[in-house]
């Protein structure tokens, strides 16, 4: 049991005394603290002398309960009376609040600054997308500017490392879409259509859409945190005092990796999605593992394999943008890299499979259906 | 060690004894015995690399050595459970290099983290209190106290550091290279500071630093880091003595002289200042 601080009042002719005893200690202060807030009478004398040790808590809360009555503080030691002297000086009254408007302001205040942040942000956009552009045709004049080794690591980052994971995911997804479409095509007796189901829709929409969401929660939010730290602690800065160009240095090699990767790792994953529904027609319907190949070359329309290759680089290029893009944009705290960072996740997930209705219109109209 | 340890009978509130740290094969330090006295300011110093931030990370738990004892206030670093180092740690404070001010909070708020961890009895009021003068008495504006970190220049961060390190009224206080970065004016602030606050608050200070001006104007000892070792551990005129070529190096080299100087022509200063008054 440590001990507390404690006080006691001596009155004497009139005159009112706080007598401290024990440590003054921001470990032991506290019930002393609390007490001395309480007293209201007029207190004439503040007696420390059987108060040790002192710290500056201890002090400070002495100095104040003698100041906040005018009394005289006693008996104070040698060192007491230093410390004294010290928090003296560095009393302050200061709001140590934030400063933060009132509600009534507070609320247009903030739909002002969304709204502005929205015009802004679509501006900033396309100035980004401009000068991804710029750094690109640059690129393409002068070839030897392209960074071969930071591209080749970005593809192994977004290509080959996400090999195990994806091919898992459209594995299973393969064998839930062949499994749920045989039982429901059972009840018309055309079971065999499994295989039309699987085959188009994981060569059309699945294998690249679910690499494209796999793609951006792990490599859009690392493009974004990654940039956002460099942009912390001024690494960014420093590219463009040497003449770097972070766009060249930093977003082009992401951009392009993603997007030479992912119409790969879409082809990828429609593959797998075929041999994991293939597998499950072996297991359950019956249907021999090499046939179900084989009637996918002749169920699925080569279109569709375009439809699904075509999508792949735009949907890379969002990805790949939004996470650079939001990446440049942190300023501030470690704070912000988070909230950016799920920013471009959250984004690039979106604007992907609004991309991919529109796309799944046009090639219908286009008589790809 | 030097010879004037034997005439020294205080306390010892750090006693390394056969440190030994590695990176893999990489030695840093190695068989290093050092012993900083109660309410010094013992200055560390040696060049990049000679493992200064790696001998303080050392001593507040941060690195695991190979081999050796620390001791701070008398308790077991190395060989000590997590809790059992809870009363060590809340009698000192630390000030990294960058500062380290967390992010998402306020200097008010980031002086009363420590605060709020070790003492959850005290009231909020005198939370408030509390750092609104620990921020004034680290020579920061009272107004600096609502801001955020990212808005303070990098002197102030390292007030603001010194403010946190400073909450708990500890009386054993790291400061990882506090004046680097700081003009020079700002710097002898910081100096001036330290030395009133440690005579004030009885302060014992490990302070690694490169800042000669420092070591001239406020350390007791030095302690110098060399060959994976202390290799000598006085007062700045003991260490001259030294024929160590790297001690000789170090406080015979312009910028050494120049600081000794400046330390000289402000006492000769000083003196024409209290003969003419």
């Amino acid at each position: 049991m440590r001990e507390w601080a404690d006080f006691s009042m001596q009155e004497e002719g009139g005159r009112t005394t706080v007598v401290v005893t024990g440590p003054l200690l921001v470990s032991t202060i506290a019930n002393l603290d609390a007490g001395l807030r309480d007293i209201e009478d007029p207190v004439q004398f503040v007696d420390i002398s059987g108060a040790s040790p002192v710290d500056t808590v201890g002090a400070w809360v002495i100095y104040r309960f003698a100041k906040a009555h005018s009394a005289e503080v006693l008996g104070a030691s040698e060192q007491a009376e230093v410390l004294l002297e010290a928090v003296e000086e560095s009393a302050s009254e200061a709001d140590i609040e934030p400063d933060r408007l009132p509600l009534y302001m507070r609320v247009p205040e903030s739909v002002g600054a969304t709204v502005f942040e929205l015009l802004g942000g679509v501006r900033r956009n396309l100035g980004f997308m401009g000068a991804l552009i710029v750094a690109f045709l640059t690129t393409i004049i002068h070839p030897s500017r392209l960074r071969g080794r930071a591209l080749v690591r970005q593809m192994e980052l977004v290509g080959i490392t996400s090999l195990p994971i994806i091919g898992l995911m459209s594995f299973l997804v393969g064998i839930v879409i062949a499994q749920q479409g045989a039982i429901q095509l059972r009840e018309f007796g055309a079971e065999i259509y499994t295989i039309n189901l699987t085959g188009r829709i994981a060569l059309r929409e699945l294998g690249i859409l679910m690499t494209a969401i796999m793609v951006a929660g792990r490599s859009g939010s690392a493009f974004a945190a990654q940039i956002g730290t460099m942009k912390l602690t001024e690494e960014i800065d420093a590219m463009r005092t040497i003449g770097v160009s972070p766009v060249e240095a930093l977003v082009l090699p992401r951009v392009l990796a993603s997007m030479l990767m992912l119409p790969l790792l879409g082809f990828y994953a429609a593959c797998m999605a075929i041999i994991g529904g293939a597998t499950i027609s072996q297991l359950q319907l019956g249907i021999p593992f090499l046939t179900f190949l084989s009637r996918i070359q002749e169920v699925v329309p080569t279109y569709d394999l375009y439809v699904g290759l075509v999508k792949a680089p735009v949907f890379g290029l969002i990805i790949a943008l939004s996470g650079c893009y939001q990446g440049m944009q942190v300023k501030g705290n470690a704070e912000e890299v988070g909230l950016r960072t799920t920013k471009a996740v959250v984004q690039a997930i979106f604007m992907v499979i609004v991309l991919d209705a529109f796309f799944a219109v046009f090639f219908t109209e286009i008589g790809w259906g | 060690m030097s010879s004037d340890d034997l005439h020294y009978e205080g306390e010892y509130p750090i006693v390394i004894e056969g440190l030994t740290n590695a990176f893999g094969d990489y030695v840093v330090h190695e068989d290093l015995d050092l012993k900083v006295r109660r309410g010094e300011i013992l200055g560390v110093v040696g060049g990049s690399g000679s493992g200064k931030s790696v001998l303080m990370r050392s001593i507040i738990g941060l690195q695991f050595p190979r081999e050796g004892s620390i001791e701070v206030f008398g308790r077991d670093i190395v060989a000590a459970e997590p809790d059992e180092v809870i009363g060590v740690r809340e009698r000192w404070g630390v000030l990294f290099q960058g500062g380290a001010l967390f992010s998402t909070l306020t200097v008010a708020e980031n002086v009363q983290v420590p605060l709020k961890q070790f003492h959850p009895e005290l009231e909020n009021e005198l939370l408030d209190e509390i750092s609104r003068y620990k921020v004034v008495m680290t020579g920061l504006p009272p107004e600096a106290a609502s801001k955020f970190p990212s808005e303070l220049s990098g002197g102030m961060k390292k007030r603001a550091g010194l403010a946190r390190a400073l909450a708990l009224d500890p009386e054993l206080l790291f400061l990882d290279e506090p004046t680097a970065g700081l003009d020079p004016i700002g710097a002898a602030k910081f100096d001036e500071l330290l030395r009133e606050l440690t005579d004030t608050l009885g302060l014992t200070v490990f302070l690694i630093t490169h800042d000669l001006d420092t070591l001239y104007a406020i350390c007791d000892r030095v302690a110098v880091l060399a060959d994976k070792k202390v290799i000598a551990c006085g007062s700045i005129p003991e260490l001259l003595e030294s024929d160590h070529p790297w001690i000789q190096e170090y406080f015979n080299g312009p910028r050494a002289r120049a600081a000794l100087d400046t330390k000289e022509r402000s006492k000769s200063m000083d003196k024409q200042a209290d003969t003419g008054a």
